[in-house]
């Protein structure tokens, strides 16, 4: 035995943020906080989401594309102009730094589906968000090395292999502005760091970032491939994200709802709830089985209207929040909060498996209403 | 000594309080901290630090002897494995609090997180105390094996209409014991545990960890003592040993 061995002991670490008022922050501020937490990841992965930041393209879908060779962007390329009408692209702006290695091809193309183009990989008369739901499943499915890592209107993901500070500096977060922040510290365990791996996950304007793992996995993969959803990142997060878009876009569910189907309550709880609360529970329970996830999580996931915190049911990994004014904080460690927010007027821990939903002000962002189901353009 | 830990990096900070220590200085005011690891970390000498900010995770692990005083928040894994000496924490504290403790004493003013106490266990005269102000998470004295916890669920934060323990409370618990203000409902602790009323003897331990912690924190112990405490404690010294026998 190596007496010697230093272990780093880590977890992955997440920060996030919103202005309810829809008030936009530079991305300055949530590097501050996830470098609080430098030593929550381990350099194999860092991301970022960001809402707000496209307000000149904000009805068209911003589909961030991560290719490994010329050929797959040109490959996503020749399907992106049989499928969508294009009307801005251009590579994602970045900055050489040297602890970023290995970089893919980073491109962004602003679009809206093409019905009268060529659709026929498509069925006819679907929503806009679905049309793009498969889009993104079709090339990350089927066109080799190409990988759509966001797809949602007037937000983006930032991610790859590094800290997420050098990624933030890569990327040029600086000079984006969002009224939602999400990011991400990785430390990798079980699937390997890659650039696709890393986090935020997305679908639409859903993005994840996660600390823990989801030991249901292949539960929940299964079941989202009856509804079409494909897993392809190689990272159990991305789970999580399709069934949000699952659960809350087409089914319909209340946040509240959704998150309970991803983390019950106990059977035994359920057993001293009334009787309305019983018949719910169970309900959610049975109907949404392959959906609950287990093992140990801390997650922050947001959309266009708002930010969502949620643990495990029996509290296994970190997470803190954090009030100021219209502004929401949480995050794995409070230091991480009060970095960039010294002096909050409520400090709490969620309870365990009890969502914290930060939602925007109504209209507080214009043509982003918080609205479900999203409103789209299809007919059906 | 006074050290302003803004952007000091925890190793920095952690090896310039060692080598101080070492120097022979016993007096230390950190101010602006946050986030910092590991402080205060195994060290066994009779220092007393008093922190501002917030304190980052595995504060005073493994230590024999400091006082160590938090104005403030203090993260996960405060007093993990601590052997000796005092932690007051004038504000919350997350998981884990007093993981392994085998000595000294974690008062908490505030709420604390879950699996507070997890794993404490006693040695002859050596019995970790933690007493919580506030109310705790789930798993309160999990597989606790010795020591004693107190909560009181008082003087925490926002967790109005919740009980002061969460649910699996002492879950495993084979030694020590759990003093709790006010009534707990049996279908939250651990299988096989009873709340109990306390005997005279039981009433005199309690009451010397309420006066210090009343001094600590200068409160009014007769407010405390206003409502009926329970005692939680293992039935037998080995209640899993049949487990699986068949």
């Amino acid at each position: 035995m190596n007496w010697n061995y230093q272990k780093d002991i880590s977890g992955c670490g997440l920060s996030g943020l919103i202005n309810k008022n829809g008030d936009r922050v530079s991305g300055e501020v949530i590097v501050r906080s996830i470098a609080t937490q430098h030593d929550r990841g381990n350099g194999l992965g860092g991301g970022f989401a960001a809402y707000g930041i496209y307000p000149d393209f904000k009805d068209h879908y911003a589909l961030h594309i991560m290719c490994e060779s010329r050929q797959a962007q040109a490959d996503v390329e020749a399907f992106l102009k049989s499928a969508v009408y294009i009307v801005h692209q251009e590579k994602i702006p970045t900055r050489p730094n040297s602890r970023i290695v290995n970089v893919p091809l980073l491109n962004r193309y602003f679009v809206k589906p093409r019905p009268d183009g060529d659709v026929t990989v498509f069925d006819q008369g679907i929503s806009e968000d679905d049309f793009i739901v498969r889009l993104v499943m079709k090339v990350n499915l089927d066109i080799g090395g190409a990988y759509v890592f966001s797809s949602g209107r007037n937000m983006g993901a930032f991610k790859g292999v590094g800290y997420p500070e050098d990624i933030a500096d890569f990327y040029r977060l600086e000079e984006y502005e969002g009224y939602i922040w999400t990011a991400h510290n990785r430390f990798p365990t079980n699937t390997p760091g890659w650039w696709g791996g890393a986090h935020p996950f997305t679908i639409l304007d859903w993005s994840i970032v996660h600390n823990g793992e989801i030991s249901s996995y292949g539960i929940n993969k299964r079941y989202l491939e009856m509804f079409g959803y494909h897993c392809t990142l190689l990272t159990d997060t991305e789970v999580v994200a399709y069934l949000l878009d699952l659960l809350i876009r087409k089914h319909h569910l209340p946040i509240e709802l959704a998150c309970m189907a991803l983390a019950p309550p106990f059977w035994q709880e359920i057993d001293r709830m009334d009787d309305d609360q019983k018949k719910l529970c169970r309900a959610i329970r049975m109907v949404y089985g392959s959906a609950l996830l287990n093992g140990p999580f801390a997650i922050l996931f947001a959309f266009n209207g708002g930010l969502v915190g949620l643990n495990d049911r029996i509290k296994l990994r970190p997470l803190v929040a954090a009030t100021r004014g219209d502004t929401v904080y949480m995050a794995s460690e409070e230091s991480a909060i009060r970095e960039i927010c010294p002096d909050p007027e409520r400090v709490w821990a969620p309870k365990a498996g009890d969502p914290v939903i930060a939602k925007l002000n109504p209209a507080a962002v214009e043509m982003q209403p918080f609205s479900m189901p999203l409103k789209t353009g299809g007919k059906r | 000594m006074e050290i302003d830990a803004r952007g000091i990096y925890y190793r920095d900070l952690n090896r310039k309080i060692r080598s101080a220590v070492e120097a022979g200085e016993r007096r230390f005011v950190l101010r602006n901290v946050n986030g910092q690891r590991y402080i205060a970390d195994g060290i066994d000498e009779k220092i007393t630090m008093e922190i501002y900010g917030t304190p980052g995770q595995d504060m005073a692990a493994f230590m024999k002897g400091p006082e160590i005083i938090v104005h403030g928040n203090a993260q996960d894994g405060v007093g993990n494995t601590m052997d000796d000496g005092k932690i007051v924490i004038n504000g919350m504290a997350g998981d884990i609090v007093g993981y392994g403790m085998r000595g000294g004493r974690i008062y908490i003013r505030g709420d604390v997180g879950y699996r507070v106490g997890i794993h404490m266990k006693a040695y002859k005269d050596k019995v970790p105390v933690i007493v919580i102000g506030g109310k705790a998470g789930d798993f309160l004295g999990e597989y606790m094996a010795g020591g004693i916890i107190v909560l009181l669920g008082m003087f925490g934060g926002d967790r109005n209409g919740r009980p002061p323990a969460g649910y699996f409370l002492g879950t495993g618990m084979h030694g020590g014991v759990i003093y709790i203000r006010g009534t707990v409902e049996t279908h939250r602790l651990g299988k096989g545990l009873k709340p109990a009323e306390l005997n005279e003897e039981e009433r005199k331990e309690l009451r010397i960890f309420l006066e210090d912690f009343c001094s600590t924190f200068e409160l009014n112990i007769n407010g405390i003592l206003k409502e009926e405490f329970y005692r939680i404690a293992p039935n037998t010294h080995r209640p899993y040993g049949n487990m699986y026998a068949y």
